[in-house]
């Protein structure tokens, strides 16, 4: 492919600044990746009793279905309000029939106890206030049912950003605690929290939280002696309104992987005084069994080499994850967004010879990928059967955010998501 | 305002996609933030496309807004020619660029670009999916057939060919079977003798596009999209248009009668043949369990339309129900559901539709992706007939919905999921036998004391929530719970939510062998 002149938003190279030594790729041009609405396909299913109202177009409709593909539940807990043309005609109309939508929809679900209504890039053009509606609604409907909103739009929040704006949202809420906390930031499936919460409790930390809760009417509460640990990388704001009810963060790397885990476990572990010896008894037969697990995939990944499109934020740890435990090459980590003081820890463990790259222009992407010519190339569902088309094995990243991968006991299904499409090509001989 | 759960259409950007992606060397640039990036995997992962769409998104964000989004718009339809060197490009806005109203017609006028532009409006507040997708394929016809259109009073001018020449106007990317329709219909024309010129938008170039006018009439394969150009083509150029969609046997007997009628050409060969075996099969014994069962339908127009036919004429069922999304085409749905003594449903909301088959138990529901979810839930069996579908419905095989092989598809698919039938009466007749015992295995597991295993009754009762968790359900009498078991398992299920149901109405609290036959009596037909 030839060099590329034609889209004026071009590459910035970019600067070594001294929070962030290594060299990173700044790019602005067509990006290839859902919006925040996303967030609500795995939200829905970690809140029980919560509700996600999109107010719309019918785009945001179509999006959340498709994105949520065969995962179709009898009655989801969610569904777009769909802005018509007489809603643009005037916007006191467009609360009305807000109000009724939420009526019909509360009536059909008593089961219900937080309503999200979450914006999207229609409802922002056109201004319609959701904090306002929410209050006027939370008004109404309290105390069965209280009504919050954040936006999930593709204008402000790039995928898993959606779920930043959602606890984000949740943070006001929580109520007001003195007391020495731990709370642990981040939606995780229900098996790897009974799984840290387990080990927590070996350590002897007494009081562990997690945001979100898996019923909205049990929110943790904050305060200034809460420290928090993220669970998930993209969690900016949130972490920003935790801050500010005083909570603090403790630094580290993500959970994944054995070191992840190791070091995410053993920065809150020293934060509340727990003495290495006994650490390391807890984490001995995680750390053990998960050691064993991926044994057999750094067989199979070791030496190969792989390219991340930029999806969910989670690339930079999974990236020194299959390079630092599985023996990968990492050629590209690309990343919708790059937060450099949450991040720190995991730039710090990425090989140097990765190129990180923040933001995108998806066909400059594509050629550089072609170029690679990487083993593995970690895509949207978008590209993937196209690359695969063209030769290159490809993981879909949406499996990345839907399938529990933190914790030890999870390493080892982490890794067998980037050996299956390896072992798929090599069996298949046609 | 609508609360939508589920959407049958895209919004109608979608549909112009749709065609852009049928087409070759056509490019189209969309003014949309980056969320709508997610309609390239409608063609990637659910058709199984090798190539992306053909689409450039301008993925502009909040910070651009303030800014000159218009200008955007430009850089990518530039960047996007350079890279792409397409023979034609289309413009136009997702929802949110509609809103900031940049006019992408305006600068589609001023790229100055050395291909055709065609701007699009799609008015996404309003309009839906196939709308979309008519309107596009309306609008690119007519920029690249304009010129040629004749002067008022004259004729236009056609060249000689031997036999008669159509076009095959509306399959697109996405669609329900219009891969294998195509060649379906290729045949069949052949076979009357005439001859294809193009297929559009499916595979066209924009110049074949331009070449439309040159065919002596045009097959209305796809009515929701081809029906505004294919009556701008009658209007401009004296082209006619079919009427018939030829799904099903008779719909396809039709047809083959108005083409023969459009052409000059004897049919009545061709109409003497039995062509498809759907006929036989219909009229053989084993069939007779398919009469009178009870089949509700839901879909686009045309293939609801179709499938209605089919089943009270060609299978001998009982339409229960029919209705559309198709809000474009509902005078049609409406007539045909007349036509068998029924109310159409016209709606986009999924909850009315499935209101209305929870309201109709029928034991065959015949629909598009979302009524296969309520049926399933339901317990009813279910076949899919029209889009919006999902990727199982993109077999390998070669299975068209046209003409007289599409017929033989059309019977097994509906069929399948009623398999029972045959075997619904050897088991209502040998029930007490003990191979149909409840504790019986399947006869090819391996015997022994494994058979008492209640896999067998496990599965249907793990696909029926119960309806009502908070009303109590009323008690089993012993005796009317040993009748229970003596039912068949794979409609026992139905008969104690029945049963339940019948009791409860009725304020029963106890269900004695009374009230299961009274039940049956009531459900019973
Ligand atoms: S990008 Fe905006 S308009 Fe598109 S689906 Fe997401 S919120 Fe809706």
């Amino acid at each position: 492919m030839t060099a590329f002149t034609g889209q004026t938003r071009q590459d910035e190279a970019e600067l070594r600044s001294p929070a962030a030594p290594r060299p990173v790729l700044k790019e602005r041009g067509q990006r290839e990746v859902f919006c925040g609405l996303t967030g609500i396909v795995w939200l829905h299913r970690k809140i029980q009793d919560a509700f996600f109202l999109v107010v719309g177009s019918r785009t945001c409709a179509h999006l959340i279905q498709s994105a949520a593909g065969v995962m179709i539940f009898a009655e989801p807990r969610f569904a777009t309000a769909i802005i018509d043309d007489r809603d643009l005609a005037g916007l006191a109309d467009a609360n009305d029939e807000l109000d009724k939508v939420v009526d019909r929809l509360l009536s059909r679900r008593p089961d219900i106890r937080t309503l999200f209504l979450v914006g999207s890039c229609p409802s922002e053009v056109i201004k319609l206030d959701l904090s306002k509606a929410a209050q006027r609604l939370s008004k109404t409907h309290m105390p069965g049912v209280r009504v919050l909103n954040y936006s999930g739009s593709g204008i402000e929040t790039t995928f898993t950003q959606g779920e930043d704006a959602c606890l984000a949202a949740l943070v006001p809420e929580l109520p007001a605690d003195d007391a020495p906390s731990l709370m642990v930031v981040g939606a995780l499936a229900d098996v790897v929290e009974d799984q840290f919460r387990r080990l927590f409790d070996a350590m002897g930390i007494e009081r562990v939280d997690f945001l979100p809760p898996r019923e909205s009417t049990k929110l943790p509460g904050v305060g200034p002696n809460t420290r928090f640990l993220l669970a998930q990388p993209f969690l900016a704001e949130t972490a920003r309104c935790l801050q500010e009810r005083g909570a603090r963060r403790i630094a580290a790397p993500f959970p994944l992987g054995v070191e992840g885990v190791t070091d995410w476990l053993w920065a809150a572990a020293q934060i509340f005084g727990v003495p290495r010896d006994r650490f390391d008894a807890t984490v001995a037969p995680g750390r053990k069994r998960a050691q064993l697990a991926l044994e057999r995939h750094r067989e199979a990944l070791s030496g190969k080499s792989i390219f991340f499109f930029p999806d969910s934020q989670l690339e930079p740890p999974l990236a020194r994850f299959l390079s630092r435990e599985l023996g990968m090459k990492v050629i590209e980590v690309g990343t919708p967004f790059l937060h450099r003081e949450h991040m720190a820890e995991e730039l710090a463990l990425l090989p140097e010879d990765a190129l990180v790259s923040e933001g995108q222009d998806v066909e400059n992407q594509l050629d550089r990928c072609r170029d690679a010519a990487p083993d593995m190339a970690v895509c949207g569902l978008g590209l993937a059967n196209p690359l695969e088309a063209e030769g290159v094995t490809t993981k879909w990243s949406i499996e990345l955010v839907f399938t529990p991968i933190q914790g030890f006991d999870q390493a080892g299904d982490l890794a067998e998501l980037f050996t299956r499409p390896l072992d798929r090509r090599a069996r298949l001989a046609v | 305002m609508q609360l939508t759960v589920w959407t049958y259409e895209g919004p109608p950007h979608v549909g112009a996609m749709r065609v852009a992606t049928a087409m070759k060397g056509v490019h189209y640039v969309l003014h949309a933030p980056q969320g709508d990036t997610y309609a390239d995997l409608l063609f990637t992962m659910i058709e199984r496309r090798k190539e992306r769409p053909p689409v450039t998104y301008t993925t502009f964000e909040a910070r651009d807004l303030g800014g000159d989004t218009a200008e955007l718009l430009k850089a990518a339809a530039f960047g996007a020619f350079e890279r792409f060197q397409p023979d034609l490009m289309l413009v136009g806005a997702s929802c949110t660029a509609e809103l900031i109203q940049d006019d992408p017609g305006g600068v589609a006028k001023t790229l100055g670009l050395p291909v055709p532009v065609v701007p699009l409006e799609l008015p996404s507040y309003q309009k839906k999916e196939n709308w979309g997708a008519a309107e596009t394929f309306y609008q690119l016809t007519r920029a690249l057939c304009l010129s040629q259109a004749p002067k008022p009073g004259e004729a236009f001018e056609r060249s000689e060919r031997a036999r008669p020449r159509c076009n095959l106007l509306g399959p697109t990317a996405l669609g329900f079977r219009h891969r294998d329709d195509i060649t379906e219909l290729t045949k069949l024309l052949d076979r009357i003798g005439v001859d294809i010129h193009v297929v559009a938008p499916y595979d066209a170039t924009a110049a074949d596009i331009a070449r439309l006018p040159d065919a002596d009439f045009n097959v209305v394969m796809v009515p929701e999209i081809a029906g505004t150009a294919a009556k701008w083509l009658s209007r401009t150029f004296g082209q006619p248009a079919t009427k018939t969609t030829p799904i099903g046997v008779g719909a396809t007997r039709d047809f083959i009668a108005e083409v023969g009628e459009l052409c000059g050409i004897d049919v009545s060969a061709l109409l003497a043949e039995e062509a498809s075996r759907l006929p036989w099969y219909s009229r053989s014994v084993d069939s007779t369990y398919l009469t009178g069962k009870r089949v509700y339908i839901f879909g686009d127009a045309t293939h609801a339309i179709a499938a209605a036919r089919i089943a009270a004429e060609e299978f001998g069922f009982t339409v229960v129900g029919l209705g559309t999304y198709s809000r474009e085409q509902a005078r049609d749905v409406r007539a045909a559901a007349e036509r068998l003594g029924l109310t159409a449903l016209i709606t986009d909301d999924y909850l009315d539709v499935e209101a209305e088959i929870e309201a109709l138990r029928p034991e065959l529901v015949l629909g598009t992706q979302m009524e296969r979810h309520i049926a399933k839930r339901l317990g009813v069996p279910c076949a899919v007939i029209s889009a919006p579908v999902h990727v199982q419905d993109f077999p390998a095989r070669y299975s068209p919905q046209m003409g007289f092989e599409g017929a033989n598809v059309i019977f097994d698919t509906w069929v399948h999921p009623l398999m029972m039938g045959l075997e619904e009466h050897l088991l209502g007749m040998f029930r007490e036998d003990f191979e149909f015992a409840d504790g019986a295995a399947p006869s090819h597991l391996s015997h022994g004391g494994a058979a008492q295993a209640p896999v067998v009754e496990a599965a249907p009762v793990v696909l029926e929530a119960p309806a009502n968790e908070d009303e109590a359900a009323p008690g089993w009498s012993s005796e009317a719970q040993d009748e229970l078991k003596k039912i068949p398992f794979f409609v026992r299920g139905k008969a104690r939510r029945n049963t339940e149901k019948f009791a409860t109405e009725r304020g029963l609290g106890t269900i004695t062998l009374e009230t299961l036959y009274d039940a049956k009596a009531h459900f019973g037909r």
